[in-house]
């Protein structure tokens, strides 16, 4: 029963001062589901792109066995040519072409250049009876829902006779409903002999589909563990993707928790565009003057948006539920409002979000908060200067001088400057999503201590994290978000990794 | 030698900017040659500033768009509406001139009021609603017009557009004295700024250009305005029209360097989500841009017909497209962001040395065209092949700096002991440093 398919040995994948992936084996048999996990930024969605190509195979080392051949994939369409297909989270689909189209796109029906409809839809309609899904194949893909979406890429995939599919995070983007369906595609397939690897977060549905669980940790293979052989629980997969010691250091901090800055009460918000998905379900949380508290949660829990949601309704749609501050209700729908009552975010993705990154440190620090430095609509360039040099030292800002291009600095020192821009907003509460993404060892513990700095100032400080060392490390108080419900409230003192990710893989029903 | 190196690989890094004002001086050397001297003889020099000063106007409104990173199609059929506006008022129902600008101007902001709303507040983008702007206003200049022209103006409205400030010698000297006031002034003025502009630099250390550099520009630039000075004055003195000019250049630097308005501007053209989430009223501020950009359609309008003496239908007809030239030519970036009001008035101006020496030549329309177009292009491919190399890491200014910087700091280093303040405004070798910091990030 147990014939191998796929053999991946000693794969080691370095980018430019990181090692992403250090010898990594993954075996999967023929004809299982073999689900990966680990948490945000393990290396997961990286070894699935070595295994299909998207790195050529001199950009790795290591050795690829497929159906106990080597393989040497420069591009995806090798890989294809064997029948191992991926299907990322972002799909991969014309929005505006039919499901027929799509599904054969880059691989047309057609004799001597022109292109066989007939045969094309016919085709696309025994595929979707295969994959379940009941459309007209000239139906354009944007009207149908994203679950649907998912099956058309199945399909696809299906059409390229398929031997090994990859879904990275298959259900992230879907409701409980489709979530369900796909699922049970994928068993309904395995039955049809195709063999897949799945990338979830997602306890339950790996106990529901999967033969077997490699989990990933900090670019390693941990462990593999086989339903046949009784090992899969979710306690060990736990155990095995938090599974590492507190190795970063963190400033020492005696907190001065005072009374409550910042309440959001029964916080819900609906995907802007897919209205029968609820992102964030009757949250409610609070923070206190001089209290660092986190917010813990994997990939698609719904933490950012939660953020971005109270942050001048800058993400979501039908946003309702009320934000008190000093226990008096404000008004955060607009950006200006927020920032108004004493409310900063800085972003996780500070290069899209954050940052003019053709523009000099000093006209960045100032954007949130121009007119404190302007008289009639005038700015005082000099003050400007003066206040972007004084957070250069305070916040130690590596730059020739603050005329420089934040485009041009590391990533340690962008954050400092969209710290420094939210500082000189002069916030009571500051709201920080993943603050040490892309940054190396040494600035986190600079940020770190910025972030203690924050708190003895008596701001109160909201800390978005994926990594739970970091949340232990600095907070004072810990929430859990688990598919948009707030599953657990943690004081410091009881908060261990395991406790946390038990909370974070929670379902609530 | 190390002043040298130093100014070389500054001038490296600054290869846009520097290289615009470059070509500009070897245009125009190069039509002084081919012409014999005609380009620059005094009454050209005057005709020059006249004719392409509704061009140079609306290069500001469209800099200003182009930063925030839209583009406005519309303006030549807003200009020339708003000439036929003033014909209606003037001519026809006998307005006074000083009721009819500031009307023809309120007009002018109605226009970009309109343009505004479904741009900012509907969310069109900017190519759209000025492709139709263009045609709803040329069609209503047409109507308003019926399609014949409208003349003559009073002689108060022509001056905007052909006068010249009085002499008040009173005939007396071969120079315009009044010109030569404003112009040495003028200089003065621009040598006390720019010297307190590098002091104030220098004590905020901000990166500052090499000593040498700096000394020659602003003599250069200084020279330059002394030798037009000179030359206008000795043909009919400063064209009203240049003074309007003078001062709309002055007050929109001024603007888009200094005032809250124009920092948002340039914000949102860098990076639109990063301003929303900096709380930055983005939807206000491009109305705002907008409505700019039809009052100075509408004063172009008015300069225009004012110089023809008379409201034409075709009037303002492929305004949009030099003044966007110039605005592309003059260093503004296609994705928004970068640019200046200065950098647009030097690209407006390459954009009317061309015109004005081939038309001196006596080529035709046709060629002129085809060598603009070709210019236009050329400068736009320098700017993102120089800024692709950037990107790649091998630039030509990076290159230039390797090579020069380090024999640059070694002969330094024995004068430092003597002007330390001089090393952090240095400009080549932090910025090298600050790459090698970032490389792993």
């Amino acid at each position: 029963m147990n014939v191998p398919i796929l053999q991946m040995r000693g794969i080691t994948k370095t980018f430019p001062g990181v090692k992403a992936l250090q010898d990594v084996t993954l075996d999967v048999n023929r004809g299982e589901v073999h689900a990966i996990c680990g948490e945000n930024g393990a290396g997961k969605s990286t070894l699935m792109k070595v295994l299909s190509g998207v790195y050529a195979h001199n950009t790795f080392e290591g050795d690829i066995l497929f159906e106990n051949e080597p393989c040497d994939f420069a591009s995806i369409s090798d890989s294809e040519k064997r029948g191992i297909v991926i299907i990322h989270q972002e799909l991969a689909l014309s929005p505006y072409l039919s499901i027929a189209e799509n599904i054969f796109l880059g691989n047309e029906l057609a004799s001597r250049g022109w292109v066989d409809w007939r045969k094309t839809n016919l085709e696309a309609a025994k595929l979707l009876a295969r994959v379940g899904l009941s459309e007209n194949p000239v139906t354009p893909i944007q009207h149908i829902s994203v679950g649907k979406q998912q099956l058309v890429e199945i399909a696809k995939a299906l059409s390229k006779e398929v031997k090994l599919l990859i879904l990275d995070e298959p259900t992230a983007a879907l409701n409980d409903e489709d979530s369900d369906h796909l699922l049970d595609l994928i068993l309904h397939l395995k039955g049809q002999g195709v063999t897949s690897i799945i990338i979830s977060h997602k306890l339950n549905e790996i106990r529901k589909v999967a033969d077997a669980v490699t989990i990933i940790r900090d670019g390693k293979s941990i462990e593999t563990q086989r339903v046949d052989q009784g090992q899969i629980t979710q306690e060990r997969i736990i155990r095995g993707m938090v599974g590492r010691d507190l190795d970063s250091l963190y400033p020492e901090r005696k907190p001065q928790i005072g009374e409550e800055v910042l309440r959001i009460e029964d916080w819900t918000v609906q995907h802007p565009q897919d209205h029968t998905r609820t992102v964030v379900h009757n949250a409610s949380l609070n923070v206190r003057q001089g209290e660092v508290v986190g917010l813990a949660g994997l990939m698609g829990a719904g933490r950012t948006e939660l953020a971005m949601s109270v942050f001048g309704r800058s993400y979501g749609k039908a946003v309702s539920g009320k934000v008190f501050k000093y226990g008096k209700e404000i008004n955060t729908s607009t950006v200006p409002d927020a920032i108004r009552h004493g409310i900063a975010y800085a972003t996780e993705d500070r290069k899209h979000y954050g940052l003019n990154l053709i523009e000099d440190i000093k006209r960045n620090i100032s954007m949130a908060a121009l007119p404190k430095l302007a008289k009639r609509g005038w700015v005082d360039k000099n003050e400007e200067a003066t206040v972007a040099n004084s957070y250069r030292k305070s916040m130690n800002i590596k730059a020739p001088s603050v005329a420089a291009i934040t485009g041009k600095l590391s990533g340690g020192n962008q954050q400092k400057v969209v710290l420094s821009k939210w500082m000189f907003s002069d916030p009571d509460v500051l709201i920080l999503d993943e603050p040490t993404r892309g940054i190396d060892v040494g600035a986190k513990y600079e940020i770190y201590t910025i972030i203690a700095g924050l708190a003895a100032q008596g701001k109160a400080v909201i800390v978005i994290s994926s990594e739970l060392p970091e949340l232990l490390g600095i907070c004072d108080r810990i929430y859990t978000l688990s598919a948009g419900h707030i599953t657990g409230e943690v004081p410091i003192a009881e908060a261990s990794q395991e406790t946390l990710m038990h909370y974070m893989t929670q379902e609530k029903e | 030698m190390s002043a040298l190196r130093e100014s070389l690989g500054f001038l490296a890094s600054r290869l846009r900017q520097v290289g615009i004002f470059v070509a500009l001086i070897l245009i125009v050397l190069l039509f002084q040659a081919l012409t014999d001297g005609i380009l620059l003889e005094p009454q050209n020099v005057t005709n020059l500033v006249v004719q392409n000063s509704y061009i140079l106007i609306l290069a500001i409104g469209m800099v200003m768009v182009i930063i925030a990173g839209h583009i406005d199609l519309s303006v030549g059929s807003i200009a020339g509406f708003i000439g036929a506006v003033a014909g209606v008022m003037i001519v026809h129902w006998g307005w006074p001139w000083w009721a009819a600008i500031p009307a023809c101007l309120l007009v002018g902001a109605l226009v970009g009021a309109w343009q505004g709303y479904w741009i900012a507040y509907v969310g069109i983008p900017a190519f759209i609603v000025t492709l139709a702007g263009m045609l709803i206003f040329r069609g209503l200049t047409l109507i308003t017009l019926k399609n014949q022209q409208i003349t003559p103006f009073p002689d108060e409205l022509r001056a905007l557009g052909g006068g010249f400030l009085p002499d008040i010698s009173g005939g007396t000297s071969v120079l315009e004295w009044l010109t030569v006031i404003l112009g040495v002034g003028g200089t003065a003025a621009l040598l006390f700024q720019s010297i307190k502009e590098r002091r104030v630099r220098r004590r905020f250390n901000l990166e500052n250009e090499p000593m040498a550099w700096f000394a020659t520009k602003t003599v250069f630039i200084a020279l330059l305005m002394l030798v037009i000075t000179f030359l206008l004055a000795s043909y009919r003195g400063t064209p009203i029209v240049l003074i309007v000019l003078a001062v709309l250049v002055i007050v929109y630097s001024a603007l888009m360097n200094n005032s809250i308005f124009g920092r948002h501007t340039y914000a949102i053209g860098g990076n639109l989500h990063a301003a929303q989430l900096s709380g930055i009223k983005t939807k206000a501020v491009t109305f705002r841009l907008f409505v700019n950009m039809g009052v100075l359609a509408a004063l172009a309008g008015l300069i225009f017909a004012a110089r023809l003496n008379s409201a034409q239908p075709a009037g303002g007809t492929g305004f949009e497209l030099d003044s966007i030239a110039a605005a592309f030519i003059g260093g503004a970036a296609v994705q928004g962001g970068i640019g200046t009001v200065a950098g647009a008035m030097i690209g407006g101006l390459i954009m009317g040395v061309l015109n004005n020496g081939m038309s001196i030549l006596g080529l035709g329309t046709d060629y002129q065209q085809l060598i603009k177009g070709l210019v236009l292009l050329l400068a736009v491919g320098f700017d993102i092949f120089n800024k692709n190399r950037a990107g790649g890491g091998s630039s030509i200014a990076k290159r230039f700096k390797f090579r020069t910087t380090p024999p640059a700091t070694e002969s330094k280093a024995p004068s430092e002991t003597k002007a330390p303040a001089q090393a952090p405004a240095e400009p080549a070798t932090p910025v090298a440093a600050g790459t090698r910091d970032s490389g792993n990030a």
